[in-house]
C-alpha cells in the first residue's frame, strides 16, 4: 500500500490522472506540489490510469509532482471531541485547534432502509408564528429556504438553530462568505450554543473541490450522533454553491450537461444528502434546513426545481418575510392535529382571509372600487403583516394563536371568518371591539 | 456454472468495464467479486472483449483486475406464492428481511431471496397427469391470504407440454417439485411453485388483448366522472413538485375498484414509502374487510437508494403485475415518479458517451417508454376469464413546464392525462387535476354526452372569468356572471374533493351519480336571479349546503338536511330547463 507515484500523465480542469495499480475506486491520495499537500479523490480508473479529483485545485501542479495513495476512502474523525470545533471541507481545522484523528469513519455511506424509518411525529418549536403556526417544522424534516441572495436567510437559519429544542446542531457551510462565518460563529458564541455545534465551513475563497464534501461530511457526523440516540440539526447553507461546484465539476470533466449546464444526475446527488434526514426507529434523528438561493428569483431554475422534488416543503423567504404562499411543510399534518384544538382552524382560516386580502390589494392597484369588505380586508392584511409575518415576532405558537384571534376579532364578524361556531365559542375574544376603521363599515 | 470469466478493467461512477473472454449476453447478470462482496450488475452493451455493465451497488472500492462472475440469466424476478404484502428494493429484495439482518443501512452486496423458502402453503392440484400444458396454464392452487393463487406452468416453458406426475394435496414449500412435465421430444423438467422470469420481457402467456373499456373506479370524483380510467389501461400524472402527485396515488392506491395494487415508489422520497408501509396495515379494505395490505405489494427504490435499481424497479413492479394478471386478477400499478426512472436511464446513457437528445436524455427514451406502457392491458386468458394490467404513473417534469421530454413521450402513449396545475395547488383546490387541460379516451361511468355538457359550462365560465379580470365585475352582464359561478360552483361542489376528511375521500360511482344529477339540476337551470350579489349569495348558499353533504355519510342526519336544504335553495328560484338540460337530466335518470 500507500505507493508513490512520481509521474502525472494529465491535468484537465481539477483532475490529474497517473499510471497506478491495485486503486479503488473512491480511494483518497495525497498530491504534493511545491504549493503544499492537498488531498484527491479517485473519481475514474481505466485500465492502468486512475484519474483524480484534486482538492485544491490542479493549479501550479506540475506532470513531475507526487501522488502518494492512502489506502481510504475520504474519512471524518467522529467523537465528542468534534463539539465546538470548526473544520474546513477537506476535515482539517479552521479554528487552530488539533487535527482529529480518532475513530475514523467512512463519508457518504450507504442510505437507511427505509423499513427502517418511523413516520415523523414531533414537531420543532422556533418562536416564528410563520412556521409553527402555518408550516410546522418537524423533527427530521428535509426543508430548504429559497430566497435570494440579499434576503436574511443566514440569520432565520441562525435564528431557527438556537431557539429549536435539540441535542446538537452540525453548519455546513458552502461557498459562504467569510462574514457570513464569522456572523454564524458570532452568534451561536452569544447564543451560548457554540459548544453544541460543529461546524464544516468551505468559504466563497476555497477550492472549489472541497464545497462537494461540505454536506457528505456533516451529514456523516451527523448520522453517527443519531445513531447515538441525539437529535440532530444540520444547516446546510448554501446548496446552491454546491449545485454549482457540481456543475463546474462535470462541465470540465465534459460531460453532456441536461438543462442549463447542470449535470442530469443533479436529482440524485441533491437527494442523497437530502435524504439523510431521517427519525431512526429506536435512536436519534437528523433534520436538516437548507438554504437553496434561487438564481434570478425563478423557482423553475434547476436548482430549486431539483430541490423542491426532493424536499418536504419549503420555507419561501421574500423581502425579509416569509411568504404564506408558496411557503409549504409537508409534514405539518403530522403534528398540527396534536397542538391545540384550533391549530389547523386558525392556519386555515387566516391564510384564506390572507389570500383574499392579495386579491383586494390587486383590485385597489387596478383602480376597482374598495367595497366595505375590502375595506376589513386591507386592515385584517395590516395586521397579519406586522404581528404575524414580521420576522422580529418572537412568541410561542399558544401565543401566536391567540394572537390571531384577536387580529380577527379586531377585523370581523365572527360569521365572516367561516371558522366552525364551537370555536368561535370557546376562543373568540370576549371583549372584541372592532377598530373605527373596521366597525365604520358595518 | 458458466465457462467464461471477466476482470474489471475500467471504473466509472456505477458504470464498469468488464474484459472477460467466452460468451456473454445483452442485459446477462454479473457479479464482481470486491472486498469480499458480490455486487450485482447487469450487462449493458458489449463491445469486442469488453462488456460495459452498470452496477446496482455504490461502486467505491472496487479495483482494477477485481474478478467479475457471470450468472447466464437476465435480470430477473422470482415468481410464485407469497409476493402479497410484501415491501422489496427495485432488485426484488425483502426490505424487512434486510432490516432484521443488517439494521438501519442497505449495506451493498446483500441480497435476499425474493420468497420465503421455509413457508409451506397448501396445495390442490388441478392439472391431472396425461394433461397437456402450455406456459401460464393453471396445474394447482393455493390459498394466498384471501385470493386462490394458482400455480402455472412456468412462462418459459414453451411449447406443448404433457404431465407426467403432480403432487398430491398437501403442504409444499415454494421450492419443492411438484410436478414432472415432459415435452414432444422427450425432455424432461421439474416443476416447482416458484419460477423465475427476466423483468425486461413482458409476459405474453394470454390468447389475446382486449380493448381497456371497463372503468376502473378511483372513487375520486373528477377522475371517475370527467377523466376516468379504463381496466387494462394507462394514464398518466404530471405536475410540479407539490401539486398533489403523490397524495392522489396513495388514495387511489386505497380506494381503486381493482384486486391488486403496486406501488412502485421510484427515486422518491422514503418518507412516503414509510407512511403507507406503516399505515396500510392498519387500514381495512372496504372490498374484503381485511388490511390494505394484503392486496399491496410496494416495489421500494427511493432517491438516495443506488440508481440503477431505480431504472429496474418499474420492471420488477410491471412483471409481477402481468404474474397476477395471468390468475384473471385485476391488477393496478402505480410508478411514482417515471422521471426518476427516466432520469436514471440518462444517467446511464451519459456514461456510456451515447449521443444525447432533448435535454440529454437518451435518444430511445420514447420507444423505452412506450414500450413499458404497452405492458399494461386487459387479456382473455386461455380459459376465458380476463385479467388486467393498469398503470397510473407520475411524472415531475423540470420545471413544471409539461414541454419535455418525459411528459411528451408519456403523452403520446397513455390512454388518459391528469395534468396537475401549480395554480389550482397553490389555491388549495385538490385534487389539482386541471380540468381544462386533461383528458381521457376511456369511457367512464357516465354517458359521455352528459360529461360533455357539465364541462361546458367549465369552460365557459372560465372564459368569462377571464373576460372579468379585464373589465371588471361591473363590467360583466347578469348572465355571464352566472355562468362564472355556475363554473365556479361545479368547480367546488364537484370537482374538488376532500382527500382526508373520511366521507369525502372515497365516493362510490351510484353516489356520484346521484350528485352529478343534483349538480346538473343547478347547471341546467334557468334561474330568476335578479342582480349579481343575489346570484352570488344564492350560489354560496347552496356551496354551503353541497360541501356539508359531500362530508355527510349516505343517510345520516347532516345528509337528510343538507339535501333538504339544497332542494328549498333550489324550489326557491323556480327553476326552469331548457330541452338540452332537459334531456342531459333524462339521460342520468
Ligand atoms: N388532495 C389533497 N388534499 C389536501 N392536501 C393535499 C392534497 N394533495 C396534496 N396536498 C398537499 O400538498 C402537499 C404535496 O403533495 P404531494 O406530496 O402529493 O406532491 P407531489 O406532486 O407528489 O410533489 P413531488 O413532485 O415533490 O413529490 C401534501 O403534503 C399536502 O400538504
Ligand atoms: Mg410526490
Amino acid at each position: 500500500m500507500n505507493k508513490l507515484y512520481s509521474h502525472i500523465e494529465s491535468i484537465v480542469g481539477n483532475v490529474i490522472s497517473v499510471r497506478a495499480e491495485g486503486v479503488a475506486y473512491g480511494e483518497l491520495a495525497e498530491v504534493t506540489s511545491r504549493y503544499g499537500v492537498s488531498l484527491a479523490e479517485t473519481i475514474r480508473m481505466d485500465k492502468e490510469l486512475v484519474y483524480l479529483q484534486v482538492f485544491a485545485g490542479s493549479r501550479g501542479i506540475s506532470t513531475g509532482d507526487e501522488v502518494r495513495f492512502l489506502g481510504h476512502p475520504m474519512q471524518v474523525s467522529f467523537s465528542d471531541n468534534l463539539l465546538g470545533r470548526i473544520f474546513d471541507g477537506a476535515g482539517s481545522p479552521r479554528d487552530g485547534g488539533p487535527g482529529l484523528t480518532d475513530n475514523l469513519i467512512s463519508i457518504g455511506g450507504p442510505s437507511v432502509n427505509p423499513y427502517k424509518r418511523i413516520i415523523p411525529r414531533e414537531m420543532i418549536r422556533t418562536g416564528i408564528p410563520m412556521i409553527d403556526l402555518f408550516n410546522t417544522l418537524v423533527k427530521s424534516q428535509k426543508l430548504p429556504i429559497f430566497s435570494v441572495s440579499g434576503e436574511p436567510y443566514n440569520q432565520l437559519l441562525a435564528r431557527i438553530a438556537m431557539q429549536a429544542e435539540v441535542d446538537l446542531i452540525i453548519l455546513g457551510g458552502m461557498g459562504l462568505k467569510y462574514d457570513d462565518y464569522l456572523f454564524f460563529k458570532d452568534s451561536l458564541e452569544e447564543g451560548g450554543s457554540l459548544a453544541k455545534t460543529i461546524m464544516f465551513v468551505h468559504t466563497a475563497a476555497d477550492p472549489i473541490v472541497e464545497c462537494l464534501q461540505v454536506p457528505d461530511l456533516a451529514l456523516a457526523v451527523a448520522e453517527r450522533f443519531a445513531l447515538k440516540g441525539r437529535n440532530v440539526l444540520v444547516l446546510l447553507t448554501d446548496m446552491t454553491n454546491f449545485a454549482d461546484a457540481l456543475k463546474e465539476i462535470s462541465i470540465t470533466q465534459e460531460q453532456v450537461p441536461s438543462n442549463r449546464g447542470y449535470p442530469g444526475d443533479l436529482y440524485s446527488q441533491l437527494a442523497s444528502r437530502y435524504e439523510k434526514a431521517v427519525d431512526f426507529d429506536g435512536a436519534g434523528s437528523i433534520t436538516t434546513l437548507a438554504v437553496t438561493t434561487m438564481p434570478g428569483d425563478d423557482v423553475t431554475h434547476p436548482i430549486p426545481d431539483n430541490t423542491g422534488y426532493i424536499t418536504e416543503g419549503q420555507f419561501y423567504l421574500h423581502g425579509g418575510r416569509i411568504e404564506p404562499f408558496g411557503s409549504l411543510s409537508r409534514l405539518k399534518q403530522q403534528v398540527n392535529g396534536k397542538t391545540r384544538e384550533d391549530h389547523r382552524a386558525i392556519m386555515d382560516g387566516m391564510i384564506k382571509l390572507f389570500s383574499s386580502y392579495r386579491d383586494t390589494l390587486e383590485k385597489k392597484s387596478m383602480g376597482f372600487q374598495m367595497s366595505a369588505w375590502d375595506k376589513k380586508l386591507l386592515r385584517y392584511g395590516e395586521l397579519f403583516e406586522s404581528k404575524m409575518m414580521d420576522l422580529s415576532v418572537n412568541i410561542s405558537l399558544e401565543k401566536a394563536l391567540d394572537e390571531g384571534w384577536k387580529i380577527l376579532a379586531s377585523c370581523f364578524e365572527p360569521r365572516e371568518t367561516g371558522l366552525r361556531s364551537e370555536l368561535i365559542q370557546k376562543f373568540w375574544p370576549k371583549n372584541a371591539v372592532q377598530t373605527e376603521a373596521a366597525a365604520a363599515v358595518e | 456454472m458458466s465457462q467464461k470469466s471477466g476482470r474489471i478493467v475500467a471504473v466509472n461512477g456505477n458504470m464498469i468495464s468488464i474484459g472477460f473472454q467466452g460468451n456473454v449476453a445483452m442485459n446477462e447478470v454479473a457479479y464482481v467479486l470486491s472486498n469480499g462482496k458480490r455486487l450485482k450488475s447487469e450487462i449493458i452493451r458489449v463491445k469486442g472483449s469488453e462488456a460495459q455493465a452498470q452496477v446496482y451497488e455504490i461502486t467505491k472500492g472496487i479495483r482494477i483486475g477485481d474478478e467479475v462472475e457471470f450468472s447466464d440469466e437476465m435480470l430477473s424476478v422470482e415468481l410464485g406464492p407469497g409476493l402479497l404484502g410484501q415491501i422489496y428494493d427495485g432488485l426484488q429484495n425483502p426490505l424487512p428481511q434486510i432490516a432484521e439482518q443488517k439494521g438501519f443501512f442497505l449495506e451493498s452486496g446483500v441480497y435476499l431471496k425474493a420468497l420465503s423458502r421455509s413457508k409451506r402453503w397448501s396445495f390442490t392440484p388441478l392439472a391431472k397427469p396425461g394433461d397437456t400444458l402450455r406456459r401460464g396454464d393453471y396445474i394447482a392452487s393455493v390459498p394466498e391470504l384471501h385470493f386462490t393463487h394458482k400455480i402455472m406452468l412456468p412462462f418459459d416453458f414453451f411449447g406443448d407440454w404433457n404431465l407426467l406426475d403432480i403432487a398430491p394435496a398437501g403442504e409444499y414449500g415454494v421450492d419443492d417439485v411438484i410436478a414432472h412435465v415432459q415435452d414432444q421430444r422427450g425432455v424432461k423438467r421439474d416443476v416447482k411453485m416458484m419460477f423465475s422470469w427476466p423483468v425486461k420481457r413482458a409476459v405474453d402467456c394470454y390468447v389475446e388483448r382486449l380493448k381497456p373499456e371497463q372503468p376502473m373506479v378511483t372513487k375520486t370524483r373528477i377522475i371517475d366522472t370527467f377523466f376516468p380510467v379504463a381496466k387494462g389501461g394507462t394514464y398518466c400524472i404530471p405536475g410540479p413538485f407539490g401539486a398533489g402527485k403523490t397524495v392522489l396515488q396513495q388514495v387511489t392506491s386505497r380506494n381503486a375498484d381493482v384486486d391488486i395494487v403496486i406501488l412502485a415508489a421510484c427515486g422518491e422520497r422514503a418518507g412516503e414509502v414509510v407512511e403507507t408501509l406503516k399505515e396500510f396495515p392498519e387500514i381495512s379494505d372496504p372490498r374484503t374487510g381485511r388490511s390494505l395490505m394484503e392486496r399491496t405489494i410496494i416495489i421500494c427504490n427511493t432517491s438516495s437508494m443506488p440508481v440503477a435499481s431505480r431504472e429496474a424497479s418499474v420492471y420488477t413492479a410491471v412483471t409481477i403485475a402481468e404474474y397476477y394478471r395471468q390468475m384473471g386478477l385485476d391488477v393496478l400499478l402505480l410508478a411514482d415518479s417515471t422521471s426518476r426512472w427516466a432520469q436514471a436511464m440518462r444517467e446511464m446513457s451519459g456514461r456510456l458517451e451515447e449521443i444525447p437528445g432533448e435535454e440529454a436524455f437518451p435518444a430511445y427514451l420514447e420507444s423505452v417508454i412506450a414500450a413499458f406502457y404497452e405492458r399494461a392491458g386487459i387479456v382473455r386468458l386461455s380459459d376465458g376469464t380476463h385479467g388486467s394490467v393498469t398503470i397510473g404513473g407520475t411524472v415531475s417534469p423540470a420545471g413544471g413546464n409539461f414541454e419535455e421530454p418525459v411528459t411528451q413521450a408519456t403523452l403520446k402513449v397513455v390512454g388518459a392525462f391528469h395534468g396537475l396545475s401549480r395554480e389550482r395547488s397553490d389555491a388549495r383546490k385538490y385534487p389539482a387535476i386541471h380540468p381544462l387541460d386533461s383528458w381521457s379516451k376511456y369511457p367512464g361511468i357516465m354517458p359521455k354526452d352528459v360529461v360533455a355538457y357539465a364541462h361546458s359550462f367549465l369552460e365557459r365560465s372560465s372564459e368569462v372569468e377571464a373576460m372579468m379580470k379585464v373589465v371588471g365585475e361591473e363590467g360583466t352582464s347578469l348572465e355571464d356572471y352566472i355562468l362564472y359561478l355556475k363554473g365556479e360552483f361545479l368547480d367546488a361542489v364537484y370537482l374538488q374533493q376532500n382527500s382526508f376528511d373520511p366521507v369525502d375521500a372515497s365516493v362510490s360511482p351510484d353516489r356520484q351519480k346521484f350528485m352529478f344529477h343534483l349538480v346538473l339540476e343547478i347547471l341546467g337551470a334557468e334561474l330568476a336571479l335578479k342582480n349579481k350579489d343575489e346570484a352570488r349569495g344564492w350560489f354560496y348558499e347552496l356551496r354551503q349546503s353541497f360541501l356539508d353533504l359531500n362530508g355527510a355519510a349516505e343517510g345520516s342526519e347532516l345528509y337528510q338536511s343538507s339535501l333538504k336544504t339544497i332542494r328549498g335553495t333550489l324550489a326557491a328560484q323556480n327553476p326552469r330547463y331548457g330541452s338540452a338540460a332537459k334531456k342531459m337530466l333524462l339521460r342520468l335518470e
